[in-house]
């Protein structure tokens, strides 16, 4: 039983490192720029699918596929942002959700052009496939490996962020935007350049994903939702909380699922409600 | 209660943001029928007194009593039923409406008839009769029906002061009403509001002087969150400190 | 023509242009002559006509919080399907009656709106959009959870519904169908007008316009969304039960993000905050799927999102609001 616990731990806890390389992005740019991008996802089932065509059509590596998936994505991500989003900053939360939702109809409606409706499969190398056994107990070598990207993520945003110029003007214009354009930051800059960065951690997070949860059409919406719970959660704009609460939802995910699974998603939600009304501003959010 | 002979009256009000103390032992006292004025240099905490005392603010500490009853721990919706409104620096209007409508609502709000949809609005003639008097007698009639974003800039001060004498106000806190008016219309503007009714205790904050000793009976001097003086205009104008204030903040500024 | 605003600088004048705010339109008496073509010239497209009535009822409610007081909503589904369900399951109890199963149906969803408002009026941003959305996901997973109850996903079947007053049954051409989803279409419009010409809808849009100065007038502004908010669920869970009532079965889609979602494109598309908006939304909406039902439903979604897109960027009060300007611009 206490083995049992422990692989459920351990899947959730690399399930939720997944969502956290998913969602990071769109939480700092909500913090940023206020920007409701329910698209989000959509970059994510980019980066997936641009990962199935370098690695399939193209018979590359599966490690050079995920640097693949985050350019491919952030590029996209920053022409998004330069031609369409950036009108809408200042139109209102309303007109924000509805634009990006017509994304995601469209994204999904292209995929399924493209790629058809069935499940994907991906070709991942043989240093990630098995398990390893430890104390008896079969840890699989590629959530080892997400656990560890994400990490890995997690200390270059927290390096960036903390202790680089870019990332001093970024935490500036969080905190406040008209301060920190008056201090002469190139706000709208900042933003395009943030921006392109959590579309491609999107991607990348999209391109890890199949393999654990496969990669179909409905990619997008579906995980928007574990992605938007992860941002409302943690708080706009913190990494921090953003970590936590991805770490805390894949584990109620999978436990979830494990012990209980005729409720099947029910409980996530009702946590996520739970916790939003106790905190409207997420767990870690200051605004 | 109605036998304490001041209409508001603060003690001891603190509030702080981190090291930034907006409120220093705040305590003043508006007699009834009052028309005080507010005035300190920039960041004195003008606005944020207004906003302790009508509750936009929690205070960390003391008390708010408006004749008698302490309100320090009402809602904002409430202490404005209790008799006490404010308007505010910039403009917070409702664009879409029209002036009739707009002072209508403030005015079924106070009659409590506001939730009622199974109305017309049309048929609270008495709350569009009191509307139509509050706007004739800030000279909006003209324009009652326009929506409030295309009035003149001028128009919408004035708006915003009837939206809160519809609350029918003991007192009333005006934050800079003539804001952003053009000097020669800041004048008109003030004589309507030296024309309200003696039972409406007013306390106004504004940084142009001559309207100040024109139009207020005293005036209390706030300095970085602190009370410095509060006396007649005489005295005002002649205190050396009040001088130096306003001198050094010209120096810095 | 006279300048219509020349003669309101009197009491009077003023007093007469409140009651013309409320005052029915020539254009709305052509559109509710307008709505009985179908029996004589559509007859074959009955059965359509009363889904798109039901949508509008459901988009009517949906602009009552979103376009009046500023609620924006992504799982208003919620109540479209426990209403649907109510209506259900209430024939599974050996009651058929229609009219009492819509009102039982609308009173038990503005019972469940009434307790969800006591949370929706706590959050604002993307908490507003989470929990919305949450609920919504939530009360699908539990429907499905619960199939001893609801059917799972094979959807409640077997409802039996009795003749409208005990005479008028069903047919097969939709006529009893189409008059009765107008009828309560009507009405539910009737509810709705009087609702945002009273008092409290001029309250409602103070909220829209400037929920800070709320406050600052003495409005209680929370009660108000409370109010508003349970009877936006009521008349969605009405427009539910008759679906129900009108399709004799309750598919697991009723609660569904996707209706959630078709009902706020409907209406935007349409325009936001003047009652015909949904209405109007709700007829192009389910015209053009109707007429595209051959093709994929994934490339209806591709041009569902397209149009969301434009009406965006280049409509952003909907249909009727861009009329209503091009007709300013032309009237000048």
């Amino acid at each position: 039983m206490t083995g049992n616990l422990l692989i459920v731990l351990f899947d959730g806890l690399a399930f939720g490192m997944l969502l956290f390389v998913l969602s990071v992005g769109l939480s700092v740019t909500l913090g940023l720029m206020n920007f409701v991008n329910l698209g989000h996802g959509a970059f994510g089932m980019l980066g997936g699918y641009v990962a199935l065509v370098v690695t399939r059509e193209a018979g590359l590596s599966f490690f050079l596929a995920l640097p693949a998936a985050f350019v491919g994505a952030a590029v996209v991500g920053i022409a998004c942002e330069r031609t369409l989003f950036r009108r809408l900053y200042r139109s209102g939360e309303l007109n924000q959700v509805l634009f990006t939702v017509g994304l995601v109809f469209v994204a999904t409606a292209i995929a399924t052009f493209l790629f058809g409706t069935g499940q994907q499969p991906i070709q991942i190398p043989d240093v990630l496939r098995g398990s390893v056994e430890i104390g008896g107990l079969r840890f699989g070598i590629y959530r080892i490996f997400l656990i560890v990207v994400a990490l890995a993520v997690t200390a270059a945003l927290i390096f960036g962020l903390e202790f680089t110029r870019f990332g001093a003007s970024v935490r500036a214009a969080v905190d406040n935007q008209r301060v920190a354009q008056g201090l002469g930051i190139d706000v709208d800059t900042i933003f395009a350049i943030t921006f392109a960065l959590g579309c491609g951690l999107a991607g990348l997070g999209g391109a890890l994903a199949i393999e654990i949860v496969g990669l179909d059409p409905t990619f997008a919406f579906h995980y928007l939702i574990y992605v938007l719970i992860v941002v409302a959660v943690g708080g706009l704009g913190s990494i921090g909380g953003s970590f936590l609460a991805a770490a805390l939802l894949g584990i109620a995910d999978v436990g979830g699922k494990y012990f209980v699974p005729e409720l099947g998603s029910f409980l996530i939600y009702l946590l996520m409600v739970g916790v939003l009304f106790w905190r409207p501003l997420g767990l870690f959010g200051k605004r | 209660m109605s036998t304490e002979t001041y209409a508001l009256r603060t003690e001891n009000l603190r509030k702080r943001f981190g090291s930034l103390e907006v409120a220093r032992d705040v305590s003043i006292t508006l007699p009834r029928g009052a028309r005080h004025a507010l005035i300190g240099p920039n960041g004195a905490g003008k606005t944020s007194l207004v906003n302790l005392i009508t509750g936009q603010l929690p205070p960390d500490s003391g008390r708010v009593l408006l004749e008698g009853q302490d309100i320090t721990r009402l809602n904002r919706a409430a202490r404005v039923k209790a008799g006490l409104a404010r308007t505010f620096q910039i403009n917070q209007l409702f664009p879409a409406l029209t002036p009739i409508e707009a002072i209508t609502l403030a005015v079924t709000e106070r009659k409590g008839t506001a939730g009622q949809f199974w109305r017309s609005l049309a048929s609270h003639g008495d709350a569009i009769d009191e509307a139509w008097g509050i706007l004739a007698q800030l000279r909006l009639t003209e324009v009652a029906t326009r929506p409030t974003r295309v009035l003149a800039y001028g128009q919408q001060r004035l708006l915003e002061i009837g939206l809160a004498l519809a609350t029918r106000p003991k007192v009333l806190l005006l934050d800079e009403p003539a804001a952003g008016v053009p000097k020669g219309e800041s004048a008109e503007l003030f004589s309507v509001i030296a024309a309200l009714p003696d039972d409406i205790s007013v306390l106004f904050i504004e940084h142009d002087m001559s309207l100040v000793f024109k139009f207020a009976a005293r005036i209390i001097v706030l300095v970085s969150g602190g009370v410095l003086l509060e006396a007649e205009p005489d005295v005002i104008r002649t205190d050396q400190r009040v001088r130096d204030v306003y001198l050094g903040q010209a120096h810095h500024g | 023509m006279a300048d219509p605003s020349a003669n309101q600088a009197t009491i009077a004048g003023t007093q007469a242009w409140i009651r013309r705010q409320g005052r029915w339109s020539p254009y709305e008496i052509a559109f509710w002559i307008a709505v009985f073509v179908p029996f004589f010239f559509f007859p074959t497209y009955l059965t359509l006509a009363s889904q798109i009535a039901i949508a509008a009822l459901f988009a009517l409610s949906v602009d009552l919080i979103l376009g009046y007081a500023g609620i924006i909503t992504l799982g208003h589904a919620m109540f479209f399907g426990l209403g649907a369900y109510a209506a259900g399951l209430l024939t599974k109890t050996g009651w058929g009656e229609p009219l009492t199963g819509l009102l039982i149906s609308g009173a038990f969803v503005a019972l469940v709106g009434f307790v969800v408002s006591f949370v929706i009026v706590r959050v604002q941003h993307l908490a507003l959009l989470m929990i919305t959305l949450g609920l919504g996901l939530l009360t699908l997973e539990l429907a499905n959870a619960m199939s001893w109850l609801t059917g799972g996903t094979d959807g409640l079947q077997g409802v039996s519904v009795w003749p409208i007053f005990g005479t008028f049954d069903y047919d097969l051409w939709g006529y009893t169908a189409y008059s009765y989803t107008l009828a309560v279409l009507f009405v539910g419009l009737l509810i709705a007008r009087r609702i945002v010409h009273s008092a409290f809808g001029l309250s409602l849009r103070g909220i829209r316009e400037n929920l800070n100065r709320m406050p600052a007038i003495g409005a209680p502004y929370q009660r108000r969304l409370q109010v508003i908010y349970t009877i936006s669920a009521g008349m969605a869970g009405v427009a539910g039960a008759l679906l129900t009532q009108t399709t004799s079965q309750v598919a697991l889609d009723v609660l569904s993000f996707q209706r959630s979602a078709d009902v706020v494109v409907m209406l935007i598309l349409g325009g936001t905050g003047r009652l015909y908006g949904g209405i109007i939304g709700a007829i192009i909406f389910m015209v053009a799927r109707d007429q595209l039902a051959g093709i994929n439903p994934q490339y209806w979604y591709f041009w569902i999102g397209i149009l969301l897109m434009i009406v965006v960027l280049v409509m952003p009060k909907g249909i009727l609001g861009f009329l209503a300007q091009l007709w300013e611009r032309i009237r000048r």
